[in-house]
């Protein structure tokens, strides 16, 4: 309940916004953000309202942190919290693209994150 | 993510850690991990004193410590202890029976999975649930509004946690919801809860260790008037097993020199001002009200409540709330839990007589073991006192 979880913005639709979370893509509201966010940005979801604009120079560094919170074993209870972060986004229906900013295709890693995701439980 | 080396949970580099296995830790660099553990240790043979004692006031910091095992690598004349940081266990069991007492009468109750297990004064919501009543779990205050948007019932969102959890529902609130969609506000207020615990005699706490993520909302300039009051060094730390290191070896130092101030040892997520737009919403909708904090204390100005422009979310204005029928049948254990103890930090979970006997997160009898905030329910994960 405390941590929040980061994604990237794909697409903003006024309050809310398409974020990916390691290939999972899920709808946040911005009403909380503190700042201003455009696709390629990177925010901290928490109960599914983006709690913060995660800074450029921080990003690598927050998604690494986030990545080892992430790899404990199925009965982890801080990989649960994270995990239901992710789930406290709402769906949003399939895009006919997801266009990360940077200009690639496809996240490289969805399917493997589509993967993990659905082994951890997680209604993608 | 656009970089093909993001998957969380993929292979760990450099695993270590006092339990190896599950719960070994990652560190991305164990040289900084230790330094600063050894660090830690000279400040503390500095202060020369029996004991050090330093509280956190938030689950996600004890998970961290706990799956870590960060206790193991610290001295034992340093005490870390958790203080009211698990917004489910502070919920008092009054508030539990009002949303009881909600569902009992034919209302739709929607809340955050960690409260249906917790224990009213004689039922929990997953009592209410059992015997027929409609309760359902959400994930985000939003979700809750989007449910009533799908039912004629009238829809209350038990509304539980700190200052995170409630700027959203402050959001859902404003964001005009439907008029069968009602709040019931648990909503609760941490830096209150701070001062009362460190006047408590008995709680004797050298040093706080402040939320990251709270203070992501409210900024670390909230704590200088705490520090102030308290006359106790407060330090806000992150969450990665650096950050907590990081952040105690800051509030030792303070606490060595006698400073009493505020440090900030998450700058990458926290400024002194704060999320100023979410501050707005959340004192735009809520104001506070003393109140119990379960087991803790009667807390000044520590509960959030709905201003009066918003009474006509509030179900505590709109339905006449009868908890009268629940009069205490509950379970003689309770009298026995100790949560308002551990989570003023005079006792530890291992205390408890019934720690893993009778009270266990299948069987919980105290809020401490519900919620993967709690700390009862922390150390029982990894096995007790997670330190070793």
């Amino acid at each position: 309940m405390c941590l929040g979880v980061p994604g990237q913005v794909t697409q903003v639709n006024g309050l809310t916004a398409d974020v990916d979370f390691w290939g999972v893509e899920k709808e946040v509201r911005l009403d909380t953000v503190d700042k201003p966010v455009e696709p390629g940005d990177y925010i901290l979801n928490h109960v599914g309202f983006a709690i913060r604009r995660i800074p450029e120079s921080e990003i690598d560094e927050t998604m690494t942190l986030y990545e080892s919170m992430m790899g404990g074993g199925p009965d982890d209870m801080l990989r649960e919290d994270l995990i239901d972060e992710v789930e406290a986004a709402g769906s949003t229906p399939a895009a006919s693209s997801t266009t990360p900013a940077d200009g690639d295709a496809e996240p490289a890693d969805a399917e493997d994150a589509e993967d993990l995701l659905e082994e951890l439980d997680i209604d993608v | 993510m656009s970089d093909p080396e993001r998957i969380p949970g993929g292979p760990t580099g450099d695993v270590r850690g006092p339990s190896g296995g599950d719960n070994a830790l990652e560190f991305r660099d164990p040289e900084k991990a230790d330094a600063l553990a050894r660090r830690a240790e000279e400040l503390v043979a500095d202060i020369d004193a029996d004991e050090v004692s330093i509280m956190h006031v938030c689950g996600s910091h004890e998970q961290s410590i706990a799956k870590f095992g960060l206790r193991s690598m610290l001295p034992d004349e340093l005490d870390l202890r958790m203080g009211p940081g698990c917004p489910v266990c502070v919920t008092d069991m009054p508030e539990v029976d009002e949303a009881v007492a909600l569902a009992n009468a034919g209302l739709t109750i929607v809340t955050y999975g960690d409260m249906l297990h917790v224990p009213g004064t004689s039922l929990s919501l997953s009592d209410a649930r059992d015997a027929g009543a409609d309760v359902q779990v959400v994930y985000s205050a939003a979700e809750a509004a989007e449910i009533a948007e799908e039912t004629d019932n009238h829809v209350v969102f038990f509304a539980t946690g700190f200052e995170t959890t409630a700027a959203p529902t402050a959001a859902v609130i404003r964001d005009d919801p439907p008029e069968n969609f009602w709040v019931l506000s648990a909503h609760k207020y941490v830096p209150p809860a701070m001062e009362v615990v460190a006047a408590m005699p008995d709680t004797d706490v050298d040093g706080f260790l402040a939320a990251g993520n709270a203070a992501t909302i409210t900024g670390w300039g909230l704590f200088e008037e705490l520090v102030e009051e308290t006359d106790t060094p407060i330090t806000v730390g992150g969450f990665e097993p650096l950050d907590i290191l990081a952040g105690l070896v800051a509030l030792l130092r303070d606490i060595r020199d006698r400073e009493v101030t505020v440090r900030n040892a998450y700058p990458r997520c926290v400024t002194e001002q704060g999320n100023e737009p979410a501050q707005e919403q959340l004192w735009e909708v809520f104001t506070t009200e003393s109140g119990e904090w379960r087991g803790i204390a009667h807390i000044p100005d520590a509960n959030l409540i709905l201003r009066d422009e918003y009474a006509h979310v509030d179900a505590r204005e709109k339905f006449d709330i009868d908890t009268a029928s629940l009069a205490a049948s509950g379970s003689s254990l309770i009298d026995d839990c100790i949560c308002g103890d551990i989570m003023a930090g005079r006792e530890d979970p291992t205390d408890c007589e019934m720690f893993g006997e009778e009270c266990t997160p299948e069987d919980p009898v105290g809020a401490c073991m519900v919620s993967s905030e709690g700390t009862c329910k922390i150390w029982h994960e990894y096995g007790g006192r997670p330190d070793l």
